[in-house]
């Protein structure tokens, strides 16, 4: 399992290497803060810990404040991303309309 | 393998391949707003594979749903409400939040498994994954707190924290989080070790951010998101999620490079970044200090004048600008401008404003157009055909001093040579120097004029005055 588990980790990471190469500083920015969203994927961690906490109150606690902030990580991030490209979109739009 | 085990594969499989396209997309001017809502669509599949494996392998408890709902709807909420209302000046701040709390969510996981093992597992791979969940996940969010406290302007850096003696402070934090997490691992269940782990691993976050520079600050958080991933895939270990471990990995290599690409725009190694310290800390030495002696100052009646008579005119927006919210001013000056058929382009400096591509997407608010915003290498050779370059706000990007005083901390970093044009007014509030705290040899140069003010008020100005010599009018 544990071997199984570091080929992931090994495979997973050279694909980060090679998934950006020559990014424009236009999208420093968005790329960043869309990265930043995606590491908010422990909210399944998160849940995790929630669904085996069973009834151990501080667990369920730990599980939930932990999805809080994963979500928020999430969600806000997906978001401010959105908001950030939807500017450099629209241009193109807007002037058709003239 | 039961069916759900299968799904949940399956899921989890999409997941994987649609989050590496979204990265991969979001590196593109034209896919990245696709790429971005991809990654998001990829992120609830994630989840929903993760639900629907639980449900069909022995079921989730209701006293289980209640508590996801609570958290998913507290986080969610929140974060929705900050992503709509915080202006676009402060982006770095936010990201650098949105990171904290990514880490701070790691951090959790792996404290609730080091007290409840059962929740995880007790050997050596578990003790050690939750050893590097806990320490990075506390140090990307201390380190990610700070960030936005400086760049909000909440915290500066203590003089002490410039001095060498910080370096002695930090070493003695890892050497510490470093014992407690090896006496954890031997010991196991250990809670005196745990807490020492947290409270070293936070503190040395907060020891290592601190002292850097504002300038910095983008890199860093860059830097520090790129720990967030690997906090991630360390959880990923914790609670055996290979989803988990492989996204995490992702973004945690995603994000160092990243993070170099940014190192390269600034001409910076991420070791000076890192270890340096505040660059204005170190400048009294070079050759940039000093006062100013031969200024020229200027009305923006004669700034509109000169413009008026110019055919084609360069602006460099800098962090000025977007402090003054000045950018559609901005925009309106430039739209008169062109109606009178002067070519108007926009310099970018890479690390112009706060964050590389701040200024950007400041411009692209006020509905400038995509193909007037030139990069530093394009515009570089257009400038001695340029006859008015209208510095907003900025100040170091524009400093010739990197290019010709090899002395001054500023030489080697790229810059805009502004100078070679024929006529440079530079808006800006006082005299004041820019961020780096380095004295700027363009100021005094004889084809530069000050318009002493703040920059949204001299547009205004600006462009009362040239509607008034009648431009702007078809």
């Amino acid at each position: 399992m544990f071997i199984e588990f570091l080929w992931v980790l090994l495979l997973g990471s050279l694909l980060g290497l090679e998934l950006i190469g020559k990014v424009p500083p236009t999208l420093h920015t968005p790329l960043m803060s869309g990265a930043n969203a995606i590491s908010g994927i422990t909210v399944l961690a998160a849940l995790t810990l929630i669904i085996k906490a069973g009834d151990n109150p501080v667990l369920l606690l730990l599980g939930t404040v932990s999805l809080g902030f994963a979500l928020f990580n999430v969600i806000g991030g997906f978001l401010v991303t959105d908001r950030m490209l939807a500017m450099f979109s629209r241009k193109p739009a807007r002037k058709e309309n003239r | 393998m039961s069916a759900s085990l299968i799904l949940k594969y399956a899921i989890e499989l999409v997941a994987v391949l649609l989050l590496a396209l979204g990265i991969k997309g979001l590196s593109k001017v034209r896919s990245a707003r696709g790429a971005n809502q991809l990654a998001a669509v990829a992120m609830a599949l994630a989840v929903l594979g993760l639900l629907v494996n639980y449900a069909g392998d022995g079921g989730i408890a209701a006293t289980a749903w209640i508590w996801i709902i609570a958290g998913t709807l507290a986080g969610g909420i929140l974060g929705a409400i900050t992503a709509q209302r915080v202006p676009m000046t402060s982006m770095p701040e936010t990201v650098a939040l949105f990171n904290g709390c990514g880490g701070m969510s790691s951090l959790l996981v792996a404290l609730g498994v080091a007290l409840f093992p059962e929740a995880g597992g007790s050997d050596l791979v578990a003790e050690v994954s939750i050893v590097v969940s806990v320490f990075v996940g506390a140090i990307t969010f201390t380190g990610s707190i700070v960030a936005m406290a400086k760049l909000q302007g909440w915290l500066s850096t203590p003089a002490w924290m410039q001095s060498r003696l910080r370096h002695a402070v930090n070493i003695a934090l890892a050497v510490l989080s470093l014992a407690a997490a090896v006496k954890l691992i031997a010991s196991g269940e250990d809670a005196q070790g745990l807490s020492l782990l947290v409270i070293g691993s936070g503190l040395l976050g907060i020891g290592v951010t601190l002292p850097i520079g504002g300038a910095d600050m983008p890199v860093v958080i860059s830097l520090l998101n790129s720990y967030s991933g690997v906090a991630a895939a360390a959880a990923g270990f914790v609670v055996g999620s290979q989803l988990l471990i492989v996204a995490g990995a992702m973004v945690g290599a995603a994000g160092l490079i990243l993070t170099q690409v940014m190192c390269d725009g600034m001409n910076r190694s991420l070791g000076s970044v890192l270890f340096g310290g505040a660059l204005g800390a170190t400048s009294g030495g070079g050759g940039g200090g000093g006062e100013y002696t031969n200024i020229t100052s200027c009305s923006a009646e004669e700034c509109a004048l000169t413009l008026e008579a110019a055919e084609r005119v360069i602006i460099v927006p800098g962090y000025g600008l977007a402090v003054a919210q000045a950018q559609h001013t901005l925009r309106e000056v430039t739209r008169v401008l062109e109606t009178a058929g002067i070519d108007v382009a926009y310099a970018i400096h890479p690390v112009a404003g706060r964050m590389p591509g701040h200024m950007n997407v400041l411009l692209a608010e006020a509905d400038v157009p995509y193909e007037q915003l030139k990069e530093m290498d394009q515009i570089n050779p257009e400038f001695p055909a340029t006859d008015v370059v209208l510095v907003l706000g900025a100040n170091d990007v524009v400093n010739p001093q990197a290019k010709n005083d090899s002395s001054s901390p500023l030489y080697g970093m790229p810059v805009l040579d502004v100078q070679e044009a024929r006529t440079v007014f530079v808006v800006k509030r006082g005299m004041s120097a820019g961020y780096s705290g380095i004295k700027n040899d363009l100021f005094e140069l004889s084809n530069t004029s000050m318009v002493f003010g703040d920059a949204k008020k001299v547009l205004g100005d600006l462009l009362t005055e040239l509607k008034d010599l009648g431009l702007g009018k078809k």
